[in-house]
């Protein structure tokens, strides 16, 4: 790895991920805990997202339903092993994370492919307007679906388990999210550089061309759809277990514009750009939210600045530009 | 006779009321260069889209490299060794020359489901392509991004990235367009070796290059194609003289 400005960016980034709770945990500040483990978590959600729209320039407006509905894999799976009901088909709940973590992949990534398969016929705006739609399809089910809360959302009365690790103890939970973010942001790299990441970017930058060369754009489109999917569905299942709790609000088109705010803040298609973004708004949302309630109205300005002034976010505009090999 | 490539057969294609494409058949043989030549409206740009899958025809047949290619899709045709460039270069922009004629090779290759090893760490599909750049004479712009090369380079990426597909018939659209004197002879000087490759079919306006190039020549008039021959059949063809080469001595 040849140390580039980005590279060091982005080593400090994920050591300052790191150092702050263990500071905040040596100083008995469990607050701070809890608010790096959320920056892990969305900078997870964003990095799936980023696979679809960094890499394949694929607006997604509809990604809140993956994240919801690794949400909801968590807490109907730990409602059901609290309860002992079966869910379906006589399978037992499990409150073990990993597999409630397989689970949400799954089911996020089979959703991803149905709602892929259909919106990627599209393009443009209408892609962005059909997976709004669908999303907005998923958060309205789990409003009306009353076994699991409705409205209310489903609570998860202890924190599920990982083999070896105390979960509820605050800083252990956000280290098994922080090495979550590292695989992700690792695997994202890896795909990202490979024949399929270079076949996906090109069909980013001139589909014609990647049909030319006797490639069919949609199935590199809807595989990296699928991905992205399940790397956001896999971070919705995380959340669940940070806060305890599950609602339709984690499926909600906010959430999904939230994740679209973090890549463009932080920078659209890069490697650290969900961290850097995912720090910067929860930073906003915590200092400016304890002095105004109308915090994301100076969040609003950032994202106008950063638009209009520097288009590849906060990591481009401290390592520059992207550069392609 | 020699098996035909490219075999175009009664090929019909109507927007509405206008007969774009009215009862084309045209053949590429191995080893030639086949001009299509007509004015502007003639069809030409249709005809090409449903050559290449982006048109589906209405009726009619395309055979290419034996087997019936009419209702496959533009990657699938382009599989089975249709390389095309186009009359406004078509490249993906940031990616430098060598990705561009990587995506090519690996296309080639087979899979681009592959997932884990790093393509730029890939030394055999990096001197594929590389091998390609040499050919069309872009070694030296090799890691520049495409977006910076000029409009002639462009071109000559596109032949590296045809090249690097091993196609069976070249289809050029216009590839002599906005090229300056030198680069237009440079280009007609390469297509005349390209032909050992593969054959090509050439649209072009430019008239030297295509009277300097041209096996046969097909004349391409409001969808029909009103005639085929030589060059010098052509020159001479009274119909192509009035409707096309601007007879006025």
């Amino acid at each position: 790895m040849i140390l580039t400005r980005e590279n060091l960016i982005n080593l400090i980034l994920a050591v300052a991920l790191l150092a702050i709770p263990l500071i905040a945990n040596a100083a008995g500040q469990p607050f701070y805990i809890t608010l790096a483990t959320r920056v892990a978590i969305l900078a997870l959600a964003a990095t799936g997202l980023n696979l679809a729209l960094g890499v394949g320039g694929l607006v997604s407006f509809g990604h809140a339903a993956f994240f919801g509905i690794g949400g909801y894999v968590a807490g109907i799976l730990a409602s059901h092993s609290f309860s002992g009901e079966p869910v379906l088909f006589g399978l037992s709940g499990t409150n073990q994370m990993w597999i409630i973590w397989l689970v949400a992949m799954a089911l996020a990534g089979f959703v991803g492919l149905a709602i892929g398969a259909i919106s990627l016929r599209t393009s443009g705006v209408y892609f962005i307007m059909i997976t709004l739609a669908f999303a907005q399809m998923v958060y309205y089910f789990a409003v009306s679906w009353p076994a699991y809360g409705g409205e209310d959302g489903l609570s998860i009365l202890v924190r599920n388990q990982f083999p070896g690790v105390m979960t509820m103890v605050p800083m252990n939970f956000f280290l098994i999210c922080y090495v979550i973010l590292l695989v992700g942001i690792a695997l994202f790299a890896v795909i990202r550089a490979s024949r399929f990441g270079a076949a996906l970017q090109a069909a980013r930058q001139n589909e014609v061309r990647v049909a030319t060369v006797g490639i069919q754009p949609y199935r590199i489109r809807l595989t990296g759809f699928v991905l992205s999917a399940m790397i956001t569905g896999l971070a919705g299942a995380l959340f669940a277990d940070l806060n305890r709790f599950v609602s339709p609000s984690m499926l909600s088109w906010h959430m999904s514009g939230e994740l679209i705010v973090l890549i463009i803040l932080g920078g659209t298609g890069r490697l650290f750009g969900p961290l850097a973004g995912a720090a910067l708004y929860v930073a906003f949302e915590y200092a400016l939210g304890g002095i105004t309630e109308r915090w994301q109205f100076f969040l609003g300005l950032i994202l106008l600045l950063v638009v209009l002034f520097a288009r590849g976010g906060l990591v481009g505009l401290l390592a520059g530009k992207a550069k392609h090999g | 006779m020699v098996e035909p490539i490219l075999q175009i057969s009664n090929l019909v294609k109507n927007f509405g009321a206008l007969r774009a494409t009215d009862g084309v058949t045209l053949d590429l043989r191995p080893g030639e260069i086949h001009a299509l030549i007509g004015p502007n409206g003639a069809g030409k740009s249709t005809l090409i889209h449903q050559i290449c899958g982006t048109l589906r025809q209405d009726s009619g047949s395309i055979r290419f490299a034996g087997q019936d290619v009419g209702g496959l899709s533009v990657a699938e045709r382009a599989r089975l060794g249709l390389g095309r460039t186009f009359q406004v270069s078509s490249i993906a922009p940031e990616f430098s020359a060598l990705r561009n004629v990587m995506l090519a090779a690996q296309a080639k290759e087979g899979s681009s489901f592959r997932f884990f090893n790093p393509v730029m760490r890939d030394q055999g599909l990096i001197d594929k392509a590389m091998a390609m750049l040499e050919r069309v004479g872009l070694t030296e712009r090799a890691r520049i991004p495409a977006a910076e090369l000029s409009h002639g380079e462009r071109r000559q990426l596109e032949i590296a990235m045809a090249l690097a597909l091993r196609s069976k018939a070249f289809l050029l659209d216009e590839p002599m367009a906005g090229m300056g004197p030198e680069g237009s002879k440079a280009l007609t000087r390469f297509l005349d070796t390209l032909r050992q490759e593969a054959p090509i079919l050439l649209v072009e306006h430019d008239m030297d290059a295509v009277f300097a190039l041209a096996d046969r020549i097909s004349v391409l008039v409001y969808g029909r194609v009103i005639a085929t021959g030589t060059v010098d059949e052509i020159r001479r063809d009274p119909t192509v003289r009035s409707a096309y080469l601007g007879d006025h001595d």
